[in-house]
């Protein structure tokens, strides 16, 4: 199914990707041929066959809610490239009123 | 004779016997190491200083007659895809460059309670999406029969690794073929486990539901070995099988006799490397010889199973790498506006070109107005394959193909063109969306390059395929070993 740039600059805005005018082109062009040859599976007969989201027929794996291990908090901040006041550090998300 | 080309539990034998030391062996692996990585590429971070500290731990441990396991002393290469406390963690990403982690992957910590020696973190594909290492962020590893050609992938690191005696062991994960293809093409073994069977606690997750750590190495007795030291119920997984068999190796030498072999037509497709299929065809021959008896065996939805991977992967990729954002790990792009802009800048220059293609096969396939069509036809694609090979485990212990539909393909060959890419894992691939078990094991050369016998077993039925598999290996005796990488 061909896409269109419209589509692919829609799933960018999506998956949070600045993607480049290049890019765009060859997104296009690329997921169009993938999705062309992913269509075949449209001609397999389905009705009445349920999905598998997972091997394993596992549901509601519990344990005790009890303490144990864990990171500190330091450990856990180590990893981030902006912290302040034991936070993690994020560009502002709120706009201010004009 | 170089202890780095030794088996583990050739190591292990002369280890007991005095006739050699763990530090022994860590050196030859750091050694060949310094001769040919330069060359292969097969490590991102070799840590040496680490596993000649651990190697001697283990010798004193030796020397007070402590009791250790079969694997102590014995050197692996990790793929840069299962976290290390305190040594940085890749995944093969710009955007993971400086990521160092602050705990160990469960695997991490079975090994070491091994004795294992860790030498360092092996290349690969980036979040291992890819079949040639070539999807590296950090620039392709070589294939050591021909470095002009690729290692297969995404866990090629590992896999050249091992093939050309950098590692005695490796450790691979395997989403679509990424432990099985890269054995196949480096003429090693490669396992792929149950879904279930190792912990993925600290494996960085591509997509979550079809995702296996599993062992790369020179013979099925190592393969078995190592597949008992990382196996077991994890706690920290709730994926993790309760109780799932631990003991792979204590009847591996009982044969083949009487075994009963599927042949998957679906496996044998238009296409594929005529020295391949000659190869397969002939270790056919030589199961049946062994005692196995085989039929033919059709499973028509594999042919769907391919479309079916390349909606379902992504979409779970689309999820798990959500959380690249430039808040709690890696790069963050400087100077942006707001969060958002941010976000979209450093994914923009962390991602590379696969991962990104991947992202956003993903977030279409699962977008409003496609999710039905695509995601939640696959999803019933997979139950399908799913049903098949459960109905073909009544009639057979085993199923077997070729792992790959050809031989170590040549540098820069398909990395521009993702279809032919993809192809590379259309053997593989039914396995991971089923959960079962499958093992690649060398079946010879073709072309002076390896070829891969697939063995495939149902849900936890390790045991049997890799008895298979050794009585295989014993009767074909140990191939031809890599000479091009050879100091």
């Amino acid at each position: 199914m061909p896409i269109s740039r419209a589509d692919v600059q829609h799933v960018a805005r999506l998956a949070r990707l600045a993607l480049t005018d290049e890019e765009l082109d060859r997104f296009q062009a690329q997921l169009s041929l993938i999705l062309d040859e992913a269509d075949k599976i449209k001609r397999l007969p389905t009705e009445g066959v349920p999905p598998t989201a997972h091997p394993l027929p596992r549901v509601n794996v519990w344990r005790d809610d009890t303490p144990g291990p864990c990171l500190t908090r330091e450990e856990a901040l180590s990893t981030a490239p902006e912290v302040e006041q034991d936070r993690f550090m994020v560009p502002r998300i709120i706009e201010e009123e004009p | 004779m170089n202890l780095a080309d030794l088996t583990a539990h050739e190591l292990a034998a002369r280890f007991a016997a005095g006739e050699a030391t763990a530090v022994a062996a860590t050196e030859a692996a750091l050694e060949r190491i310094r001769a040919t990585d330069d060359r292969l590429h097969a490590f991102l971070t070799v840590t040496g200083e680490q596993a000649l500290h651990d190697a001697a731990g283990v010798d004193a441990a030796r020397q007070r007659g402590e009791a250790l396991g079969p694997l102590a002393g014995v050197p692996l290469a990790l793929k840069d895809v299962l976290v290390t406390k305190g040594v940085r963690t890749t995944a093969g990403s710009k955007i993971l460059d400086e990521f160092v982690p602050p705990y160990d992957a469960t695997v991490v910590t079975r090994l070491r309670q091994a004795g294992v020696v860790i030498l360092g973190k092996t290349n690969m594909d980036e979040f291992a999406m890819g079949s040639s290492t070539e999807n590296s962020g950090f620039g392709p590893t070589r294939n050591p029969w021909d470095p002009s050609r690729v290692p297969g992938g995404s866990s090629g690191g590992s896999a050249a690794a091992v093939a050309a005696g950098l590692a005695t062991l490796g450790i691979g994960t395997d989403t679509g073929g990424s432990i099985r293809q890269p054995a196949s093409l480096c003429g090693i073994v490669g396992v792929k486990p149950t879904y279930g069977l190792v912990s993925r606690y600290g494996l960085i997750a591509f997509a979550s539901s079809l995702d296996q750590v599993g062992p790369l190495t020179r013979d099925v007795r190592d393969a078995a070995t190592l597949l008992e030291a990382i196996s077991g119920h994890d706690p920290m997984d709730s994926t993790s099988i309760p109780e799932a068999p631990t003991d792979f190796s204590s009847r591996l030498e009982a044969g083949v006799d009487g075994l009963r072999v599927g042949v998957v037509d679906e496996l044998f497709l238009e296409g594929t490397d005529a020295g391949v299929l000659a190869r397969v065809r002939e270790a056919l021959d030589r199961l049946e010889r062994l005692g196995a008896r085989l039929e033919p065996c059709s499973l028509p939805s594999f042919e769907y199973a391919l479309s079916a991977y390349y909606l379902i992967a992504p979409a779970e990729c689309s999820s798990n790498l959500a959380r690249y954002d430039g808040v709690r790990w890696g790069l963050r792009a400087k100077d942006a506006g707001d969060v958002v802009d941010m976000m979209q800048r450093t994914r923009q220059a962390g991602f590379g070109p696969e991962v990104k293609r991947r992202i956003m096969l993903g977030t279409y396939a699962l977008s409003a107005g496609y999710y039905d069509a695509y995601y939640g036809q696959a999803q019933k694609v997979r139950t399908l394959v799913l049903r098949e090979l459960q109905a073909a485990f009544q009639r057979f212990d085993l199923l077997a193909g070729p792992t790959s539909p050809s031989v170590a393909f040549p540098i820069g060959e398909r990395v521009d063109d993702p279809l032919a890419m993809y192809l590379s894992d259309v053997f593989t691939i039914p396995v991971n969306l089923a959960g079962n078990a499958a093992v690649s094991v060398p079946a010879g050369l073709a072309d002076g390059l390896p070829v891969g016998l697939q063995l495939i077993a149902p849900a936890l039925g390790e045991a049997t395929m890799l008895r298979a598999a050794w009585a295989f290996e014993q009767d074909l005796g140990l191939g031809a070993r890599p000479k091009e990488v050879r100091p």
